[in-house]
């Protein structure tokens, strides 16, 4: 962008006029500007996404057929474990850190992070843990034990693969508690001040549990992995029953976190998609404190309901129903977000593009892993299918039908926001329908083989569950190929997309009342909100914000539209837009 | 950037506080500082509670502990040990009084005695270890004891380490002050944290 341009549309300060990044390269440096590190942390774990996607391929090709013909039991154990690794620590959770990074600032109004440093740092111990964890295939010796890495099992593998695991699964833990210091941070301490708690965008709301979430569980899988490393290492037996240890407290330990773990790979996303679906449907979020507070509901309960992992390890069956019981009301914040983002949609304005078409994807798949992990909240039900291929089935759901959309539900919504190009439609759309053919191909037929008894981390199998593995194995390969025209038209958009403005979406929040892509320090005048972030339905602010008033939030005089009178008819029932 | 003029008005709102122009965009704000050091505390707070935890699960699964032929812990050396850190923290407390009066000579007095005091901390800790009659893998209790401890003792030798830092910056005059001495005051939090910490963890294997 040209100086000229960037004077033109928002009035950037001599000061600031030069943005962080110069030139390409300049994201490979160290660099404090939190936008930057938000977009190098979003194509670091893209990378990790593409590595630990084809070892999903392999994976599913050596299950094409029942013998082990592909590779040796030995590299499928591997392979399985790395993908499992990968995809959680090096994709998702870091991929929700890459968004908040770059939004959390600029949707609050703030100049940067509270600890830019420390920030940079919680970055950089990313790619170095990632190479580690991908570098023991080398060595000859990778990590075999599943990604749950339960003792004894883990301390027979081998030493070296485990270790190396042990070491990079601490450093990523470690950088995800820095950022999430941060996140908490900055969302408390440096919201701009006519920012009132229940003026904060969900997606900060979102970030702010999620943040909570891994403060108070990854430290104690820290500690049941540093126990793990004396195993290991050095002889003693914690978690070896030969030596009087107990592998159940290793679990304990495990889930404590890694439960958790899995709304701190969907809440930033639950964010996203509450932030995507009213702009896109171009209507206040229904029921805005219920989204939020549900969120911190999710993440509270989400703390006392590890042991549902461990149903078939041998606990009292007083302490299966306290965790099958917390599990199932998880069902019910989770449900409030649902019905809100249905109630939301409803008789609105639905643009069908990119990033709307990923969010109700988003939705509708997020359903059907939802209920069938209330079906495996019961414990009778859980024995039947525990360690099957129901339960990976249901896990996918999740993962790729919730976490995984909604990265790029929110890639596509954010694309013109952090490179100022919008993003091809077309491809966008032919992503989105390889997308949802390939993981429902891939993960549907899963349920039935879990249900018909196939057992999951195997690398042979009865052949009566040949056709549905092949159908599993064909829809893999659909979506390695349906990243090609995400990677592609990335890329081209933004070198030779159409240009975006400061805000394409017409939206409300914050983050669009700056240039694209902001300038460092992002606004060149402390904001001031006028009004809620989801007032879509105000008389004048049904298109948004017109694009000639370039900054009509932060000005707030007599020109704001943002001043104007509400609709009578939507303000009936104000409520809603609390 | 540098030959374009600086519009002063702008500068001032980019730094509220005089002092901290220099550092440049990217000062971090004290408050934020403090903050942030407590959030962080959090997380120290639960490893030690993830490892106090699996200590109580180990203890309430075995029958019998700690397990047979355990030999008894002495309690003499740990006992003044634990007195001399609680005591630490009280003279901690008074770097922090000291230098809220503008008194960097006080201050300065008391962190070294702080250090002297953490440091004799350690040094006692490994005089015990090396004379205690079980080793790591000795059995489930021996183990868990040198871990827990260990982990603690790394932790005094960081703040340790935090309270010499903020020795050697103090020695420039007016480092620290009445308006600025966050470096002595996180020292001062963390050290009460590692000191909390120990009297849990002297009890539950002392004492319990």
């Amino acid at each position: 962008m040209t100086q000229a341009q960037l004077q033109e549309t928002a009035n950037i300060p001599a000061l600031l006029e030069e943005p962080g990044v110069r030139k390409w390269q300049d994201f490979f440096g160290f660099q404090t500007d939190h936008k930057v590190i938000g977009i190098q942390y979003l194509v670091t774990s893209f990378i990790f996404y593409c590595i630990g996607g084809v070892m999903a391929d392999l994976v599913r090709t050596e299950l094409r057929t029942p013998e082990v013909d592909f590779v040796t039991p030995e590299v499928y154990n591997s392979l399985f474990t790395l993908h499992a690794t990968i995809m959680i620590f090096l994709w998702i959770v870091p991929a929700g850190a890459g968004f908040a990074n770059y939004l959390i600032p600029l949707m609050i109004g703030a100049k940067d992070m509270a600890f830019p440093r420390l920030n940079a740092v919680a970055f950089w111990m990313i790619p170095p843990a990632g190479v580690l964890l991908i570098a023991s295939l080398v060595v000859g010796d990778a990590p075999d034990a599943g990604w749950t890495s339960y003792p004894p099992l883990s301390l027979v593998t081998g030493q070296v693969g485990e270790g190396i695991w042990i070491m990079s699964v601490l450093l990523l833990g470690t950088s995800s508690i820095l950022g999430s210091i941060n996140f908490l941070v900055t969302l408390l301490k440096m919201r701009i001040p006519s920012m009132d708690i229940h003026k904060m965008p969900l997606f900060c709301w979102a970030m702010f549990a999620t943040s909570a979430l891994v403060l108070v569980s990854t430290p104690v899988l820290a500690a049941g992995l540093i126990l793990l490393s004396f195993d290991l290492i050095a002889g003693t037996t914690f978690f070896n029953p030969t030596g009087g240890g107990d592998p159940v407290v290793y679990q304990h330990m495990f889930w404590f976190y890694s439960h958790p773990a899995v709304y701190i790979m969907i809440l930033p996303f639950f964010g996203a998609i509450s932030e995507i679906i009213p702009i896109h449907s171009r209507k206040p979020i229904f029921g805005y404190k219920a989204i939020a507070y549900s969120s911190l509901a999710i993440s509270f309960l989400g703390l006392i309901v590890w042991a549902h992992h461990m149903f078939t390890s041998g606990i009292p069956g007083w302490l299966r129903m306290f965790f099958m019981i917390t599990t199932m009301i998880i069902a019910v914040p989770t449900g409030i977000k649902i019905f809100s983002w249905l109630a939301t949609l409803w008789g609105g304005k639905i643009q069908l593009n990119s990033a709307m078409l990923f969010a109700i994807g988003f939705v509708g798949t997020f359903v059907i892993g939802g209920i069938s992990g209330v079906m495996l909240a019961a414990v009778p039900f859980d024995i039947h299918v525990h360690d099957t291929y129901f339960v990976v089935a249901h896990l996918h759901y999740v993962l790729f039908g919730g976490s995984v959309l909604g990265i790029f539900a929110a890639i596509y919504h954010w694309f013109p926001k952090m490179t100022g190009r919008m993003v091809n439609e077309f491809w966008g759309k032919v992503h989105f329908a390889l997308t949802i053919v390939g993981l429902n191909m891939t993960f549907l037929p899963m349920h039935k083989l879990g249900l018909m008894g196939m057992n999951r981390r195997i690398a042979q199998y009865d052949p009566k569950f040949t056709t549905l593995n092949e159908i599993c194995t064909y829809g893999s390969y659909i979506l390695a190929i349906s990243t090609f025209p995400f990677i592609i038209n990335a890329i081209w958009s933004w070198l030779y997309g159409e240009k975006a403005g400061n805000n394409p979406w017409r939206a409300l929040t914050l983050e669009w009342m700056t240039t694209s892509p902001p300038a460092i320090e992002n606004f060149d005048q402390t904001p001031v909100l006028a009004t809620g972030p989801y007032d879509y339905g105000l008389e004048n602010a049904s298109e948004g914000v017109p694009l000639s008033d370039p900054n009509p939030l932060l000005s707030g005089g007599p020109n704001s539209v943002l001043r104007a009178e509400p609709d009578p008819a939507v303000a009936a029932n104000p409520e809603d837009r609390k | 950037m540098q030959s374009q003029t600086i519009d002063p008005a702008k500068t001032e709102l980019n730094h509220h506080h005089a002092a901290e122009a220099s550092v440049g965009h990217h000062e971090e704000h004290p408050d934020h500082r403090l903050f942030g050091l407590f959030v962080f505390l959090i997380a120290e707070g639960m490893i030690f509670m993830g490892l106090f935890g699996a200590y109580l699960a180990f203890r309430a699964t075995l029958p019998v502990w700690p397990p047979a032929g355990t030999p008894e812990l002495e309690l003499l050396l740990p006992g003044v040990n634990t007195i001399n850190l609680i005591s630490s923290s009280f003279v901690m407390h008074n770097a922090d009084t000291a230098i809220k009066k503008n008194d960097t000579r006080g201050a300065r007095i008391w962190l070294a005695i702080t250090a002297v005091m953490g440091a004799t901390f350690l040094v006692g800790q490994v005089y015990e270890y090396t004379h205690l009659e079980f080793g790591l893998t000795t059995n489930l209790f021996a183990s868990a004891f040198y871990v827990l401890t260990g982990f603690h003792g790394l932790h005094v030798t960081i703040g340790v380490l935090a309270i010499v830092a903020v020795l050697w910056r103090s020695r420039v005059p007016g480092h620290y002050s009445n308006e600025k001495h966050f470096g002595i005051e996180a020292a001062e939090i963390y050290w009460h944290f590692v000191d909390v910490i120990w009297i849990i963890l002297f009890g539950l294997l002392y004492l319990l």
